[in-house]
């Protein structure tokens, strides 16, 4: 975390609770910057998979957050940052396939419990932390 | 095999304007779990699916598929065309199954 603030660009996205029309805009755009950046394609596909997974679980699961991606020298950092409710068992949301995702939220094709799995499988690195009644706080780093 | 050949070939109905349909589709997926096609999905795909939602067109948009396939006759929101068209995406409609898309769409070539 000693890096923070000497990031070369930073970009933050905020993600309101329930909006699932809107979601999808943080990772488009944290995906053009890299590009335009020159960021090798296999890891622009990476930080947006794992920028909409989490964007999507913001909006499902969030009482609102943010993403920020930060981009180093040799580096890319995402963190996903929330205002709660926090994770009840962070080895049980950890598990493929299980959710706590509503029926209505199923029927759209999300809630299969794979979006923290995705997240961490296309990350380098992948930290939780959650606190109920706090929140939640996912950092995520992808190695350039 | 382009956008353009899919649907002359499959009678599909192109819903967007403006978005480039002279696109090679490179693959395909049939598929209605947004996460399984967020993991797996490739550039220059095509995607066949019921769900028709935004949603749908920023997954579709992320992955830079060649175009959306929404089959079996099922609606597509307005919302989710103008989107699209912004996005440049291809959305394709089709009253067959996925199943018979994506078999036609294998004997044609696309694999």
């Amino acid at each position: 975390m000693t890096e923070r603030g000497s990031a070369t660009f930073e970009e933050i996205h905020s993600v309101e609770k329930g909006n699932f029309a809107t979601a999808g805009q943080g990772a488009a755009a944290f995906k053009n910057m890299l590009k335009k950046l020159g960021v090798n394609s296999s890891v622009v596909r990476r930080v947006a998979i794992a920028s909409y997974e989490a964007e999507i679980n913001l909006a499902i699961h969030s009482d609102g957050g943010k993403l920020v991606l930060s981009v180093y020298p040799g580096k890319i950092r995402l963190v996903s940052e929330d205002i709660g409710p926090g994770i009840a068992d962070i080895e049980l949301a950890m598990q493929e396939g299980y959710s706590t995702a509503t029926e209505e939220v199923r029927m759209l094709g999300f809630g299969a419990g794979m979006g923290m799995p995705n997240m961490k499988r296309c990350s380098d690195s992948f930290d939780l932390k959650s606190a109920l009644g706090k929140g939640t706080t996912i950092t995520m780093e992808f190695n350039l | 095999m382009t956008v353009s050949q899919l649907i002359d070939a499959l009678e599909m109905k192109l819903l967007t304007k403006g978005t480039d349909i002279s696109r090679e589709i490179k693959g395909g997926c049939v598929c209605d779990l947004l996460s399984l096609v967020m993991a797996n999905g490739t550039e220059g795909m095509a995607w066949i699916t019921v769900q028709s939602h935004l949603n749908v067109v920023a997954v579709a948009s992320l992955h830079d598929f060649a175009c959306v396939i929404v089959c079996d006759g099922c609606e597509v929101d307005a919302d989710t065309v103008a989107k699209a068209e912004e996005e440049g995406i291809t959305v394709l409609s089709s009253a067959l199954s996925g199943y018979e898309i994506a078999g036609r769409m294998y004997e044609k070539g696309v694999k």
